[in-house]
């Protein structure tokens, strides 16, 4: 074990990565003389040279299609979005070609590629540098995507990324990239995609959350001397751990999803309907979904601290689920705002 | 319809002109019979023929090697059959059968074959530009000597792909050869209503890698173009942008009759008609003898028959077909 922030999490599952398959290149914007944005590739030109580790034009277009076609013909490539917002004008290439290259050549071709970018509010960057955007990648078939939750969920995640054959979107909440903690190596600490984990114990609700809410539901669930809460990370958004949540939610009767995202067409509705519809009359309350208003992320601190939900948020919510068996109003609706 | 006869196809049009020229033959007949299928309610969906364009797709098949992946519009089964493709897996894969070269669960815009070299064509305009640049991108990193070929239309030539693609490619020097198929007009716009230059080639100026105009009716030009533009960058000399002037005797897609075209442009175009000024060359040189054109026409006509039995014969694509291939396994 060995203590680090996320983003040197990541800058080691790269590394690691690279350094057991040669196949493996990474390029993005400033990812290689600057070591990136966010130093998550802090090292990599100076041990693996530039031919592997490459500075690209401001041109995610570009780049992306160039991963899609470098991945077809054998390369494992890890393209960097410095944030999710410029996958916009890049989505083609992950949602329309590298999604479908498996299926539109009978299997003789894969699409091995790992596309990585940093997501979510909370330091100050406006609402086009602070969105979450999974349902951009979460209704395209061929796609797998995973939301990183700490130090060891980056390395774990990513490794399994970078290996699986399928193209990865890896989503890494900015706010978390300088959380430390201690970090499994080697391959012990390559997670497996498609399965969420319990990260605490608990009987009276199952909190399912991803990326930076695991935080902030773990410290609800704590705050409670009321009930005892379990607490899930779900990981992996495509293809999610069915079978995991279900069983999960049918001992302790209770779902609760956290969410940082709008309300509207959250990762989390899947989940509510897909749950919902299988454990119909096994449920003790409704399902509770605790996320951001459908709103643009706002940039003062005191109101972006506001707009994602914060741990005494989720625990006042999940108080009142579980003292009147009823779904509460979100705050914004308590405040007479429209839902 | 086994691997056998379809590298034998691709030698043949690597190696010898009446070959090509047979080729090019095979292309309009394959092109005018989909379009006849689809007037007769035999097929459902869209298509879109390559007619007039024969000429570019012979002289990418017969320059290239099958280890150089070419990406390709979704105006594609003219250069799948050039790369050696046969004509029931192209008719198959548009009627939706299982004989189809993806079983029939993709149709006209996306075909693919892997040994040829062909990934699957893109019916996104101009998202095949930088895939290309990134299959070079891995003969680069690999050190092997393959090249990547990325073909599209004028259309193309302005959506951001096109530059990003190009610039990338430049600023790395990648082993890659860009070729637009200007065959003047983007889906059912005349380039000169779209496009403030008349020379696409132009563009390369920008990127600085060299733009050359070649004339896409000519067979002999346009393989003579790929392969020297193959050579340099198979010797790490970089991207070239081939600009093979051309022209779309059909509609962009089988619902356009394109009457948008001017008066007499289509006549005038096809005095200059890849086909007959091919065979008048090879008769002139006497490599195509009284009675060997006609029998070229009477040979493809019986290809083209047999293929379309075999299609017909062949059941409709499977359900395991469209849930078989969404992930590859881990």
């Amino acid at each position: 074990m060995v203590r680090m922030r996320m983003n040197q999490a990541v800058a080691a599952a790269l590394g690691d990565e690279m350094r057991e398959d040669p196949d493996v290149v990474v390029f993005g914007e400033d990812v290689a003389v600057a070591g990136g944005p966010f130093k998550t590739s802090d090292g990599l030109l100076e041990e693996f040279g530039p031919s592997r580790v490459r500075d690209t034009p401001i041109s995610e277009m570009g780049f992306l299609g160039m991963a899609v076609g470098a991945a077809a013909s054998g390369l494992r490539p890890v393209a960097e979005i410095m944030f999710i917002e410029f996958l916009g004008v890049a989505l083609d290439m992950v949602v329309t070609e590298a999604g479908k290259f498996h299926f539109l050549s009978r299997g003789a071709f894969t699409c091995p590629m790992t596309v990585r970018a940093s997501i979510g509010a909370g330091l100050g960057f406006g609402c086009q540098h602070s969105q979450t955007m999974e349902n951009w990648m979460s209704h395209a078939p061929g796609l797998k995507m995973v939301m990183l939750s700490g130090p060891q969920s980056a390395y774990g995640l990513l490794r399994a990324a970078i290996r699986d054959p399928n193209p990865v979107v890896v989503l890494e909440p900015r706010a978390l990239y300088g959380g430390r903690g201690q970090v499994t190596t080697g391959a012990d600490g390559i997670i497996p995609l498609g399965e969420a984990r319990r990260v605490r114990e608990g009987d009276d609700v199952t909190v399912v959350s991803a990326g930076a809410m695991v935080k902030v539901a773990l410290a609800a669930a704590e705050a409670s001397d009321d009930w005892s809460a379990e607490v899930i990370d779900l990981q992996t958004l495509i293809p999610w751990d069915r079978d995991g949540v279900v069983s999960a939610v049918r001992r302790t009767g209770r779902l609760v999803i956290v969410e940082e995202s709008p309300y509207t067409s959250g990762w989390g509705t899947e989940i509510a309907a897909y749950v919902g519809a299988r454990l119909f009359g096994e449920l003790r309350a409704p399902v509770l979904r605790i996320t951001c208003p459908d709103v643009p992320v706002p940039f003062g601190r005191e109101l972006e601290q506001r707009y994602m939900p914060n741990p005494g948020y989720v625990t006042d919510q999940i108080d009142q689920l579980l003292a009147t068996g009823r779904v509460p109003d979100p705050w914004w609706v308590g405040e007479g705002r429209s839902s | 319809m086994g691997n056998g006869r379809r590298m034998e196809r691709r030698r043949a049009v690597a190696a010898d002109r009446v070959a090509r020229y047979e080729q090019m033959v095979e292309i309009r007949a394959f092109e005018d019979r989909v379009q006849g299928l689809f007037a007769e309610g035999r097929v459902h969906g869209t298509t879109h023929t390559a007619q007039g364009q024969e000429a570019v797709a012979v002289g990418i098949a017969a320059a290239a090697r099958p280890t150089d992946l070419v990406t390709c519009t979704y105006r594609g089964h003219g250069i799948g059959l050039a790369l050696g493709m046969t004509p029931e897996v192209i008719l198959g894969e548009i009627m939706g059968r299982e004989i189809g070269c993806v079983g029939g669960i993709a149709g006209s815009m996306h075909l693919c074959d892997r040994e040829l070299g062909l990934l699957p064509t893109f019916a996104i305009i101009g998202a095949g530009i930088p895939v290309a640049a990134g299959a070079a991108l891995t003969a680069q990193v690999r050190g092997t000597d393959d090249v990547a070929i990325g073909v599209f239309g004028d259309g193309a030539a302005n959506i951001g792909a096109f530059h990003e693609g190009l610039n990338l490619a430049a600023i790395w020097k990648l082993p890659v050869v860009f070729i637009c198929e200007n065959n003047q007009y983007g889906e059912y716009s005349r380039i000169d209503l779209t496009t403030p230059i008349e020379d696409l080639a132009d563009r390369a100026a920008s990127y600085g890698i060299p733009g050359i105009i070649v004339d896409g009716q000519d067979p002999d030009q346009t393989v003579e173009a790929v392969s020297a533009a193959l050579d340099v960058a198979r010797s790490g000399g970089g991207p070239t942008l081939l600009e093979m002037k051309t022209y779309r005797y059909a509609g962009h897609s089988r619902a356009d009759k394109a009457e948008y075209r001017p008066e007499g442009e289509f006549e005038r175009w096809y005095e200059r008609d890849p086909i007959n000024t091919f065979r008048a060359r090879l008769e002139s040189e006497g490599l195509l003898a009284a009675g060997d054109a006609e029998a070229i026409d009477g040979r493809v006509a019986a290809r083209l028959e047999a293929a379309l039995k075999a299609v017909e014969e062949s059941p409709p694509a499977t359900v395991d077909a469209m849930f078989g291939n969404i992930y590859a396994p881990v």
